[in-house]
């Protein structure tokens, strides 16, 4: 690990201020992706701003009712809120289909947002990869590339977003709150934080330096029923290949791209009465496999059919939201 | 940097690299190897001890980012005299080969069971159940300890056990 400077942070505003002042400052939560990249030298922060004990670990109703999740709330703490079970089942799926125990206990909520790519050729040092290194090109173009995107790739990078809670929070249709360098605070959708790969991979979302994320907001849930279906090498503790989250008539997949993907064109379809493998069927038609990843598409048109086939039941069965 | 962490209810104040994981703090600062070092990437369990009562992996956290915070090590956990019921049903159950996995295990175990007393939810079960105390609740929440041994079918049986004699 590359030597750094450590501070734990008194306020956001300080933390925020000290974040554009300070050469290659990085905030820190849990640290749970952040301290392994920087084992392997994959990150080097010169000064990490610790935000983990600021007073941004609540959950709290909204008076639009809706749920306002605070950014360093730990994955835990969010899966098991009574108003997190009972309203939006399908982010406590989500969350406890990721990591291990011990990982949900630590990482926080906008850590897992911000969490990088697993794929293979950004962890491997001794391999070409856009993302980690610009300019040196992606190994997984013509590799390994069997959990490579699906949608909204490009010939700099075939990494997928790895985070199952972001899928089930774009299915929820959340904002994203936070505080900018200059004090002033924003709240945008979910679904414009993080970036298509494009030409600049390596800038993954549209956070300004010094950023940082103190809320996720949710508004109600939509009506219908809600699911989260992941699936993976192992039963458990394992990264995704693929996962959908259903709520209501939205529809998100995860590991399939760059980032949460909204499945629109499959929401619209189903809107129109299509059934749930026409709808999925009309998505996949604009996707572009690699050749290694080409089950990415039956098992997504599988997956997502059935688990909206699965919150329908949930709904009628009383379940849900 | 000075650090100062409550180690198995004793003050310990450390003068630390800010890159010392906690577990490195525990294992080479104050020498507690009772904690183990397996991948040092938060893939294996081996490092679990309990912060502020709750299960994490040591490797995966810098000591200078729990300067008072109070953690529990394997060495807290109970002693050669008098062992806690978790480590005795370990023994009675032969829960372990090698025994390198086995104090992360430990601590582990203690985290799950305080967690699923509470009805923290797991993917076994659905959000809005209250989780049961069956084999495939505490295989599911025991994901994260890897045992290269194998002794999962008697580290099962031993968490019940322990639990039977802790209620």
């Amino acid at each position: 690990m590359k030597a750094f400077t450590y501070e734990r942070a008194s306020d956001a505003k300080a933390a925020v201020q000290a974040a554009v002042e300070t050469p290659g400052a990085r905030f820190i939560a849990g640290g749970t992706n952040l301290l392994d990249l920087m084992k392997l030298e994959i990150e080097q922060p010169q000064h990490l701003i610790d935000v983990s004990r600021l007073p941004m670990a609540g959950i709290e109703e909204t008076g639009e009712g809706g749920l306002r999740i605070g950014a360093s709330a730990t994955n835990s703490q969010v899966a098991g809120d009574p108003g997190v079970r009972s309203r939006y089942p399908v982010l406590s799926e989500a969350i406890v289909a990721g990591g291990s125990p011990q990982l949900r206990n630590k990482a926080s909520v906008a850590g897992n947002l911000l969490q990088r790519t697993r794929c293979a050729y950004f962890y491997d040092t001794s391999k070409p990869c856009n993302k980690r290194t610009p300019g040196s090109g992606c190994g997984a173009l013509e590799g390994l590339n069997r959990n490579g995107a699906i949608f909204g790739a490009s010939h700099a990078c075939i990494a997928t977003h790895t985070s199952d809670m972001a899928v089930a929070l774009v299915a929820l249709e959340a904002r994203v709150e936070t505080l900018s360098p200059s004090g002033a605070t924003r709240a945008f959708p979910l679904l414009e934080l993080h970036r298509l790969p494009g030409e600049t991979p390596h800038v993954e979302t549209h956070l300004i330096p010094g950023e940082l994320i103190t809320a996720v907001m949710l508004p109600p849930p939509p009506s219908g029923g809600q699911v989260y279906r992941k699936v993976r090498d192992r039963a458990s503790y394992a990264g995704g290949l693929a996962s959908v989250a259903v709520a209501g008539g939205n529809l998100a997949l995860g590991m399939v791209a760059h980032k949460p993907w909204r499945a629109v064109d499959a929401e619209a379809a189903m809107a129109s009465g299509a059934t749930p493998a026409e709808a999925v069927a009309r998505e996949l038609a604009g996707a572009s496999p690699l050749g290694r990843n080409d089950f990415k598409i039956p098992l997504v048109a599988r997956l997502a059919a059935a688990a909206i086939g699965e919150a329908q039941d949930r709904l009628s069965g009383g379940r849900g939201a | 940097m000075r650090t100062t962490i409550t180690v198995n209810g004793e003050a310990r104040s450390l003068d630390l690299d800010p890159r010392t994981t906690l577990l490195d703090a525990l294992r080479e600062h104050l020498k507690l190897t009772g904690s183990k070092k397996g991948c040092d990437h938060g893939q294996c369990g081996a490092c679990t001890v309990l912060v502020n009562g709750v299960r994490i992996n040591s490797c995966l956290s810098l000591a200078v980012a729990h300067d008072g915070d109070e953690v529990v090590s394997i060495e807290g956990v109970g002693t050669v005299e008098k062992l806690h019921p978790v480590q005795q049903a370990f023994l009675t159950e032969d829960a372990f080969q090698c025994g390198y996995c086995t104090p992360g295990q430990i601590c582990s175990t203690l985290g799950m069971l305080q967690e699923l007393e509470a009805g923290w939810p797991s993917q076994e079960t659905a959000p809005d159940a209250k989780p049961a105390f069956t084999d495939a609740e505490i295989r599911e929440r025991m994901s994260g300890n890897i045992c290269r041994c194998s002794a999962y079918p008697q580290i099962v049986a031993a968490i019940r056990r322990a639990a039977e004699a802790m209620a």
